[in-house]
């Protein structure tokens, strides 16, 4: 051992690292976005017909007074961008990342390299916000087109949404690492996202909820995204609920971070 | 295996890799480490380029880097012609070829190797040995755990027997063979039933080791053939009679013993 050995290398940012995992999951995405469209950005444009056209063809002719004296449609088209972000953040951040250790290993390789557990997390979060953006903006896109729109503070709407979805992909992800199978995720749609969709103010005012189940919904995060995406989109935004609606869902992001980072941990240095 | 790959922490002793502590720099030695672990960590649905690119970029190299070290990677495992083919119907030689290959994108100093040709035909280990001999003798340091004895006959230059996480031999293949064995083995065989009691009488001849097995009876010597001779003088009589020079199986045999280790 006389022989010099080069001193190690100075590694690069952490943000660096993290780029390079996400430009891996780049890679398999240039195969599949094709197919990926037609559920993420269909699936809502059907909702909103339904609901919005069809079901608020009805809503409309009894009043709107309880919905802010705006359209059934103008209504719910911000819960709807709320509820596409929630549900793009929450399959994204299951599944593949279960694969990502169980199917394909792409973390079990990736581990290997010079990324560390915390850096594989952060690339595939970026690459999950990256598909909440793309599908958040087309909604907006859509929504904008369509007149359902009111007021120019909808310029935040897209990043109030992305900043929700990521709420809810960081958490999701870090707990999906843990999983040794598939099944409990199946409970994390059937109790979580599925009543989160209908209870959290998102197709009627939570004022119709019985009053005992008020506070659970004022709780959950999806009713502070969809508050502030329907307070952006029909410009009724006041800079305190704002603030405690963004606080909420940083917090939250900030949480899962933390969370994921410990379970990647622990989940790929064994 | 994991803790050398730094993806493990170290559970007792110390390590240093590459001048490095494996807790504190894990990133900076794995970044020059190259790591073909037992199960294949290939992604099935990308082809075998974009596994390469997948890789290199993990290690921050540049598209055109990367390009140009694939080319000369896929020639040097053979996998050219299925370049732009996907992963997963590949044969389990072609992609252990194409781990290997991959494990060498960032130029390791180091490649650790968990059992590289375990489950591999007889064409495809050769393959692999062949590639890895080349590797060797460009001044790769080979780790590689196996549980073929040929395997360790073949690539290792220094051998470390282990057995319950401790190191029973250390030492050149030759080495380990003469100091725990003799250089030939006599296998006999005798009809069923009277294998016991040959052994019984052989045993007497022979100075050196001699086992019994469920099929034969295994007695080590310098001279096969000498020994041979000396067990038809006794007037025994085996129905079959195999002389072999000693390998390393028997050395790790001797050591470890031949109770099944799970």
């Amino acid at each position: 051992m006389t022989s010099a050995l080069a001193p190690l290398g100075r590694l690069p940012g952490k943000w660096d690292l993290s780029v390079r995992a996400f430009r891996c999951w780049l890679v398999a995405y240039r195969r599949t976005w094709r197919s990926s469209i037609w559920s993420s950005v269909f699936g809502p444009l059907f909702y909103l017909g339904a609901m919005g056209y069809g079901l608020g063809s009805l809503v409309d002719k009894h009043g709107t007074a309880t919905l802010g004296g705006v359209p059934y449609v103008v209504f719910v088209a911000p819960a709807v961008l709320a509820v596409q972000s929630m549900n793009t953040a929450m399959t994204n951040a299951a599944f593949p990342v279960f694969g990502a250790m169980h199917w394909n290993k792409i973390y079990l390789a990736a581990r290997a390299t010079m990324l560390s557990p915390a850096d594989i997390f952060r690339g595939h979060l970026l690459f999950i916000a990256m598909r909440i953006a793309l599908n958040c903006a087309f909604f907006v896109a859509i929504m904008a087109a369509f007149g359902l729109i009111r007021s120019a503070l909808a310029v935040a709407l897209l990043p109030a949404a992305v900043l929700l979805g990521v709420a809810f992909a960081a958490p999701v992800a870090a707990w999906s690492v843990t999983l040794a199978n598939i099944n409990p995720m199946n409970y994390l749609f059937r109790f979580g996202s599925v009543p989160l969709m209908l209870f959290s103010g998102t197709f009627f005012p939570i004022g119709s909820l019985p009053g005992w189940l008020r506070p659970v919904a004022y709780a959950t995060p999806l009713w502070h995204g969809v508050a502030l995406c329907r307070a952006l989109s029909l410009g009724t935004a006041d800079p305190g609920s704002a603030a405690l609606h963004v606080g909420y869902l940083v917090a939250m992001t900030g949480i899962g971070l933390w969370w994921g980072s410990r379970t990647y941990y622990r989940r790929l240095y064994v | 295996m994991r803790m050398l790959g730094c993806v493990s922490p170290p559970t007792q002793g110390n390590l240093t890799i590459l001048g490095g502590d494996p807790v504190r720099d894990g990133a900076a030695i794995r970044a020059r480490l190259g790591v073909v672990p037992q199960e294949d960590t290939l992604d099935n649905e990308l082809t075998v380029r974009e596994n390469l690119l997948v890789y290199g970029r993990y290690f921050g190299l540049n598209r055109s880097l990367i390009a140009e070290r694939t080319d000369q990677l896929l020639d040097f495992v053979q996998l050219t012609e299925r370049a732009n083919d996907q992963v997963d119907p590949l044969s389990g030689g072609m992609k252990r070829r194409l781990t290997i290959a991959r494990s060498l994108i960032n130029d390791p100093e180091i490649l650790i190797l968990d059992e590289p040709t375990t489950g591999l035909d007889p064409q495809a280990r050769h393959v692999v040995w062949d590639r890895l001999f080349r590797l060797k003798q460009r001044g790769v340091t080979l780790i590689l755990t196996t549980h073929y004895m040929d395997e360790a006959e073949q690539l290792c230059d220094r051998l470390v027997v282990m057995d319950h996480a401790k190191i029973v031999a250390e030492g050149t293949p030759r080495e380990l063979i003469a100091r725990y064995s003799t250089p030939e083995v006599l296998e006999l065989r005798f009809a069923p039933g009277e294998q016991e009691a040959a052994f019984e009488k052989i045993k007497a001849l022979s100075s050196e080791r001699t086992e019994l097995t469920a099929d034969r009876i295994l007695l080590y010597a310098a001279d096969g053939d000498e020994l041979l001779a000396r067990v038809r003088t006794a007037g025994l009589e085996p129905v079959a009679e195999f002389v072999r020079r000693s390998t390393l199986e028997d050395v790790f045999l001797q050591l470890t013993g031949r109770t099944l280790v799970d």
